[in-house]
């Protein structure tokens, strides 16, 4: 399958040629493929947050490739336009970018400077606010006098109206408690199965992203060390943790118990369903040799 | 007299001004004692009224029913205003709203030089806040190159400063990633252990909650659990049905509890999780 974003060895320099010069990414290639839905996962500095950057033509490499459908989104001004229409990316703290008067007008925002009909803005709108579980007596309200989460929902729902072909979320749980982290958790995935798009999460915590995704890329010191299935990944715990980067408690459990000498085949469970079936299934072999 | 409880919130009910009649309540009959030197920790989901109850605790609002009072002082008392504000100190979400100066050291002093307290004082205060925050090295940095994590512990040694006897933090991890959130953690539980600063944490996050020595669960202006993490957290259903969740190792045990595995859910660390589940299965 053609991957439908490349990197191809991406650098990026930060105030090149002042003494405040970083490399920020150095050499980092990348494919993402459609309908994939893969997190990204890397502490502050790591450089995630100036790769996502990269992916919509927001930043400029300092050297290096992005291609969209195998084509180079650098190439002219317009090209840079269109990956950003195709490519969404949601901020971290969404909710500070509301501006407009209704939520309806800030949701259609972007479909407006397509250029769309407004038959087309209008079926946008709704399905998006329906995909972030807004409720129809939202659309009528000021943006601001809507709860935290529900403005993050408004945030989201504007990038997503724009119906891109890859949604990028950068942190979108950020700072909401568990009901809520679970409630945009939940429609990220429906998003997801519905629209078959290709979705990257962003985010800190190890636990959300191994419940929700399919891929994990990590980055660290502006290079993708690891890039793998959540089971993979999981398993090089020790280079995790050198990286500031924790590995869910489930798993810790795990390689507690198989330290005991429990007999667990395999160490790297990191979900609370896969971690109760494969005790429960000790448990009852257990009880039977014991009979 | 040295009182025995720092805080002590009686009866208190509150509301915002300016909400449609017939709202509930955002407190509601709420009691709440706090020891001085103890590491207290409030878990609720938004909108659950703990946020409005730290506001409460250093007279940042005043309650419309019942009293609340710092060392007891009536927070209600404007003559106490200052001394209250002295006692407790508070450190907010969001870093970037705390930090007010260009240089780390004159961002620790200000709140000390607010006070006026002497310049040679305000030296020794700064250093030591900085030393206990464990950022000595950065106090001639600029706070807007810094890292989440590094901010908030400069806005922690802006409130160490004021040689507060409680800290009252809401949600100070928020923002920041697991590194930072560790650091923060690893501050707060220092200041309380070694320094007996009384620490009132409120967050959403199960792991932080479970270092404090007491817990209390808000849920629509009222509390309805309050006792050590381990007693709390075995209220798994409770703390479901208000949008909380338990620590994975509190969720797993459950899990095989209800499978039929007999196994205790007051094991917090992965190594107490662990050594039961191995008691029971091997």
């Amino acid at each position: 399958m053609e991957p439908i974003l490349e990197l191809r060895n991406l650098s990026c320099v930060y105030s090149q040629g002042t003494p405040f010069e970083h490399q920020a990414l150095s050499d980092v290639s990348l494919s993402i493929y459609p309908g994939e839905y893969v997190g990204m996962i890397g502490h502050t500095g790591s450089g995630k947050s100036t790769l996502i950057q990269h992916l919509n033509g927001l930043l400029k490499p300092t050297s290096g490739q992005i291609l969209l459908h195998g084509k180079d989104i650098w190439e002219s001004k317009e090209s840079v336009r269109e990956a950003k229409f195709h490519v969404g990316l949601v901020f971290q703290y969404p909710e500070y970018q509301l501006f407009e008067e209704t939520v309806y007008k800030d949701i259609a925002f972007g479909p407006t400077n397509m250029k769309l009909s407004k038959e087309d803005i209008d079926r946008r709108v709704h399905e998006a606010a329906h995909f972030v579980g807004l409720k129809e007596q939202h659309l009528d309200k000021s943006p601001f006098e809507l709860s935290g989460g529900q403005k993050r929902r408004v945030a989201i729902a504007g990038v997503i109206a724009m119906e891109p072909e890859v949604l990028i979320l950068d942190e979108p749980t950020a700072g909401l408690d568990p009901a809520g982290r679970d409630a945009i958790l939940a429609n990220i995935r429906d998003y997801h199965q519905s629209k078959g798009s290709t979705i990257i999460l962003v985010s800190h915590s190890m636990e959300e992203v191994a419940r929700s995704v399919e891929r994990i890329v990590v980055v660290n010191d502006g290079k993708i060390p690891l890039d793998g299935t959540p089971h993979d990944i999981f398993s090089h715990s020790q280079e995790l943790r050198s990286m500031g980067l924790g590995i869910p408690q489930v798993t810790q459990v795990f390689q507690r118990l198989r330290e005991l000498g429990l007999p667990i085949q395999d160490d790297c469970v990191y979900t609370m369903d896969e971690a109760r079936d494969v005790l429960l299934a000790l448990a009852e072999k257990r009880g039977r040799s014991a009979c | 007299m040295e009182q025995k409880n720092i805080i002590e919130i009686k009866d208190v009910a509150f509301q915002y001004p300016d909400v449609p009649e017939g709202s509930s309540l955002v407190l509601d009959g709420v009691n709440l004692s706090i020891e001085q030197g103890s590491f207290v920790a409030i878990l609720g989901h938004n909108g659950s009224g703990k946020s409005t109850l730290a506001k409460l605790m250093n007279a940042v609002y005043l309650p419309n029913r019942g009293t609340v009072s710092v060392d007891g002082m009536d927070t209600a008392d404007e003559a106490h205003l200052l001394d209250i504000r002295r006692t407790v100190g508070m450190v907010f979400q969001n870093p970037d709203n705390q930090i007010v100066a260009n240089v780390v050291e004159e961002d620790v002093a200000f709140a000390p030089e607010n006070l006026g307290v002497p310049s040679e004082e305000i030296r020794r205060r700064v250093d030591e806040a900085l030393k206990i925050v464990g950022m000595s090295k950065y106090a001639r940095h600029a706070p807007h190159l810094l890292s989440g994590g590094q901010k908030q512990r400069i806005a922690i040694a802006g409130v160490i400063a004021m040689l507060p006897r409680c800290i009252v933090l809401d949600e100070p991890t928020a923002m920041l990633d697991p590194i930072g959130r560790e650091d923060v953690m690893r501050t707060i539980t220092r200041l309380n252990r070694e320094r007996g600063t009384t620490i009132v944490l409120i967050t959403h996050h199960m792991d932080e909650a479970a270092q404090a020595d007491r817990l209390v669960v808000m849920d629509q202006g009222k509390i309805i659990a309050d006792g050590p993490p381990k007693q709390v957290f075995q209220q798994v259903e409770l703390l479901k049905s208000v949008g909380l969740t338990v620590p994975e190792t509190v969720g797993l045990l459950y899990q095989l509890r209800q499978g039929g595995v007999d196994v205790p859910l007051d094991a917090l660390s992965v190594e107490e999780c662990a050594q039961e589940i191995y008691r029971a299965l091997a």
